[in-house]
């Protein structure tokens, strides 16, 4: 029903290059931020990320080990199912390929886990192959707590929530394990390129 | 607290568009912590979709994700909704 | 029908801007009429729904500053200057144009005289726009419920109705002007953020249990509120209502 308001054009760029803006989306050259919860403030001397579950045995890294794995920067588009995309994001972050090198698993799942309790549930094949990064700098500078710091999932192929903001770990899982969002309407998969926003997409 | 946190007037218009009945006068019991108080006063977020927090305990009351033509609403952190009717 | 929370769906109506007043610098009141509005209580909000050419649509929400009047609803927008709605309404619409709206909403920030006082509302710069639907009702109905209302602007400039919330005050209402920014020669009045001093001291005390209303950025509401608790003000009776981070 709704009618155009005369003179109304929102925010968008308006000349992004069509063949990177999936169907649906909007360019925005703001951040937004945007999020389920309030923003934890763990201790940087008490922060882990853990890789665990169908794993020969669990693996740690706290924040000195992790900044001391090999990292690389990262530019990618990225699309939140909410409609805007932010084109040639720059990031810093260690590969998920190098968290999982030497661990030996099954799994063909996978499980995100961030303070505050937010998940979020992937392929196995999805994080793996060049695909995702654990990242801490966003722009050259320390990734900020409203936007996911100190470290936040990078998974850029799919739709942003599929990328948890204080990201602790991951659950490598033999089954699929829809999470917070998954669980209530959102797509388990969510290509934004084939514009799988909601259940039954 | 966040400075863009909301209270459950933000969603108000989201939940009547739904519920036959005003929902921020109804009470709320959290499933986590047994508060009850007013969904008008919950924490309300913005993320992917929306969050209603418990103002206590932080447990997510409410989920809702709005779609085109669908609406999903996960109550399963409130144990019990009290409405006048 | 008060006490009764069934309501019916809410759609979208088309709202036709009737006019337009300059309130401050960046601050518009703009009132619309919308047919078939079957009215509102005061500090009920609205949802707007602005949609471009391609079909790009922004949503916000916005509180019914006037009091009951038929089917008239004035709403106060202040621009952000990098705002994606409130440029397009305070710059673009004029007197004919129309955007979409649903409402009334809301049943929990809201007060009707019947319900009495003494009451205190607390506004942080935009927050005073459905405490003013309160106080146009008030008024309007002849209400003589004491009331109490502290108002944070950032200078004498900005506050929003100033005149005539300076009219209006008197015959129990206390309007008490807070200036954090900048203040004009001669000002004797508060001249710091809202604190719990200050809150103590503009009153009323707990023991006369106030119904509170406060309204603002979220920042603003979160500080008020929890002075509040700590005054030994009763938390059932604090009612609020956060705009978000800038409140605009």
């Amino acid at each position: 029903m709704s009618f155009i308001s005369r003179g109304f054009r929102g925010r968008r760029v308006a000349d992004a290059p069509r063949d990177r803006v999936p169907p649906g989306q909007y360019v925005t050259r703001d951040y937004p931020v945007l999020s389920a919860g309030p923003t934890p403030h763990t201790p940087i001397e008490k922060w882990d990320f853990s890789i665990m579950g169908e794993v020969d045995e669990p693996h740690r890294w706290t924040w000195e080990e992790f900044r001391a794995l090999p990292s690389e920067e990262v530019t990618r588009d990225i699309h939140c199912v909410t409609k805007w995309s932010k084109l040639d994001t720059v990031w810093q972050g260690v590969s998920i390929d190098t968290l999982l090198d030497g661990v030996a698993t099954s799994a063909e799942y996978v499980v995100q886990y961030s303070d505050g309790g937010y998940t979020t549930n992937l392929p196995l094949a999805d994080i793996t192959g060049g695909k995702a990064w654990v990242v801490f700098e966003y722009e050259g500078e320390p990734l900020h707590p409203e936007h996911g710091g100190p470290a936040r999932m990078l998974v850029p192929h799919l739709y942003f929530w599929k990328s948890a903001k204080w990201v602790r770990g991951l659950r490598l899982q033999a089954f699929d394990e829809p999470g917070f969002w998954e669980t209530n309407g959102y797509n388990n998969y969510g290509d934004p390129w084939r514009e799988q926003r909601y259940w039954g997409d | 607290m966040d400075a863009g946190m909301l209270d459950g007037n933000a969603v108000a218009g989201l939940l009547q568009e739904v519920f036959a009945v005003e929902v921020t006068t109804a009470t709320g019991t959290c499933a986590a912590c047994g508060a009850a108080g007013a969904m008008g006063a919950t924490h309300v977020y913005r993320g992917a979709g929306f969050v209603m927090r418990c103002p206590h305990c932080d447990n997510p009351l409410v989920k809702i994700v709005r779609g085109d033509d669908r609406l999903w609403i996960d109550l399963s952190g409130m144990r019990t909704l009290e409405v006048a009717v | 029908m008060a006490g009764t929370a069934v309501l019916g769906r809410l759609t979208w109506k088309a709202a036709k801007v009737v006019d337009v007043v300059v309130e401050t610098r960046h601050v518009k009141t703009i009132t619309f009429d919308v047919p078939d509005w079957p009215g509102h209580r005061a500090g009920q909000h609205v949802d707007i729904r602005l949609t471009a050419e391609d079909g790009y649509q922004a949503e916000r929400s916005y509180s019914i500053a006037s009091a009951p009047d038929g089917s008239h609803l004035g709403l106060t927008v202040v621009r952000i200057d990098d705002g994606e709605v409130s440029p397009y309404l305070t710059d673009e619409l004029r007197p004919g144009d129309q955007i979409e709206l649903r409402g009334p909403i809301g049943g929990y920030f809201v007060w009707e005289p019947a319900q009495g006082g003494p009451l205190l509302l607390v506004a942080g710069g935009s927050g005073i726009a459905p405490l003013m639907a309160m106080i146009r009702l008030r008024a309007a109905a002849k209400s003589d419920a004491q009331t109490r209302l502290l108002f944070s602007s950032r200078s004498w400039d900005d506050i929003i109705y100033r005149e005539e919330l300076d009219r209006l005050n008197g015959g129990g209402l206390r309007v008490v002007n807070v200036l954090t920014d900048r203040q004009p020669p001669g000002w004797t009045g508060y001249a710091r953020r809202v604190d719990a001093e200050m809150l103590a001291e503009v009153g009323p005390s707990p023991s006369e249990r106030p119904r509170v209303y406060v309204c603002g950025p979220t920042p603003f509401v979160e500080a008020v509120a929890e002075a509040l608790v700590r005054l030994g003000h009763d938390p059932r009776a604090i009612k609020t209502e956060r705009f978000g981070p800038t409140g605009g």
